[in-house]
């Protein structure tokens, strides 16, 4: 791969992760357990898939072949997309939504935090850009987490089941992935293992405060970032894709 | 002769389409306005990354500019929107309206750090309080006044 090719896919991690975490959230979308976060939900997901929209935009510049955003979000087949699988897991009920959303919140600020330092100017810009946004999504699942570890007893052990089974998925974020090591050399994008350390105090100190307890399961299951999904994307992809393949480029 | 004046001017005309009562010029999201001979070069940002206003935003600039000059848009990201973009003039047609205008606001990553005091667009209570950080549009919180019970729209700070 030469450094256009390396700095195409790994434009595309960033985005996938964006767009399918963006599509589970607005499943919440008139199912929300109260209005306010009905619409905090649906808001988030907003973000999230103008993230994607931006990264893909960019991603289509530099790809060899002609290719629009469009393509990209709804005409890849699942083993294209390289998002972690953190993201795809199901919302299940709204501790699932918060524990998945405060584990990959703490990540994504960490890594704009450091994405924005990219020689290249594009990806620092949407980096600066994103990372305005993630502040506000980082506060409002850390509250979260929080309030329901700290709440009733019902709360508090369904958030702690949450967490603990979620947890599996973390490491995979922090996993810097070999192909590309030019875009690491050259600086355009970042290592991403040098950010556990800080993530797991931040997790650590969120989760002491919630009177939770911290998962030492020392298993993890990765995949995502070469294609290799766990069985619910498939889902995700059907719902989200069926417009495009069953009526190939229809418009609004 | 058309000036750069005069299409800053114009642009004064173009709104925001979810808060009309404002001008993107107050909005603070035109960037650059250019003229190259024939042609003029409207460089807008994004205020949110998925700022669903951004299509028709650049359809009115068309629709405005075409009769007097060859246009392009433009869209750039950096250097970041944030609310200190927005005109004092801009800040002003928001309480009018009824949206209250961004507060400077305390750090993000104090967690149930107080809501901000948002005086209340009504009634001027500085008795309100925030019901979600997240509100009708990707721009704005939900807030309520505890003095006139009204609730309204806050346009939160971006940072
Ligand atoms: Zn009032």
């Amino acid at each position: 791969m030469n450094t256009k090719n390396q700095l195409y896919n790994y434009i595309l991690e960033i985005a996938d992760d964006s767009l399918i975490l963006g599509q589970r959230l607005s499943e919440w979308c008139g199912h929300g357990p109260i209005l306010e976060e009905d619409i905090a939900l649906t808001n988030i997901a907003l973000d999230f898939i103008g993230q994607a929209n931006n990264l893909y935009e960019y991603a289509a510049t530099l790809s060899e072949n002609k290719i629009t955003p469009d393509q990209l979000a709804f005409l890849r087949v699942d083993n294209d997309f390289k998002n972690a699988l953190l993201v795809e897991q199901p919302n299940r009920d709204f501790a699932y939504t918060l524990a998945r959303q405060f584990y990959f919140d703490a990540f994504r600020k960490l890594f704009f935090e450091k994405l924005i330092d990219s020689k290249d100017e594009q990806l620092s810009a949407i980096a600066e850009k994103s990372l305005k946004e993630t502040k506000y999504h980082l506060k409002h699942s850390s509250e979260w987490i929080i309030r329901l570890g700290d709440g009733t007893e019902e709360s508090h052990n369904r958030i702690q089941t949450a967490i603990d089974f979620l947890w599996k998925y973390t490491n995979e974020l922090f996993e810097d992935n070999q192909a590309y090591t030019e875009i690491l050399d050259l600086e355009l994008g970042i290592s991403v293992s040098a950010l556990k350390s800080t993530w797991l105090e931040y997790v650590h100190s969120i989760l002491t405060e919630a009177t939770l307890t911290i998962p030492n399961s020392p298993f993890s299951q990765t995949g995502g970032r070469k294609g290799i999904h766990t069985e619910h994307l498939g889902y995700l992809l059907a719902e989200m894709q069926y417009m495009q393949r069953a009526y190939p480029n229809s418009t609004w | 002769m058309v000036t750069t004046k005069n299409i800053w001017e114009s642009l004064e005309k173009v709104s925001d389409p979810e808060i009309p009562v404002l001008s993107i010029v107050d909005l603070g999201i035109v960037r650059n306005v250019e003229i190259d001979k024939e042609l003029c070069t409207v460089t807008i940002t994004p205020t949110y990354s998925g700022c669903p206003a951004m299509h028709t935003i650049e359809q009115e600039i068309l629709t405005t500019l075409s009769p007097i000059i060859k246009t392009e848009v433009k869209s750039t990201l950096s250097p970041a929107w944030t609310t200190d973009w927005m005109s004092e003039n801009g800040k002003k047609k928001l309480r009018e309206y009824g949206i209250a205008p961004p507060e400077n606001e305390v750090d993000k990553s104090v967690l149930f750090a107080k809501p901000t005091i948002v005086p209340c667009p009504k009634c001027n209570s500085q008795d309100t309080k925030m019901i979600s950080q997240f509100g009708s549009t990707a721009c704005k919180a939900h807030y309520q006044c505890n003095h006139c019970l009204e609730p309204f729209d806050y346009f939160k700070c971006l940072r």
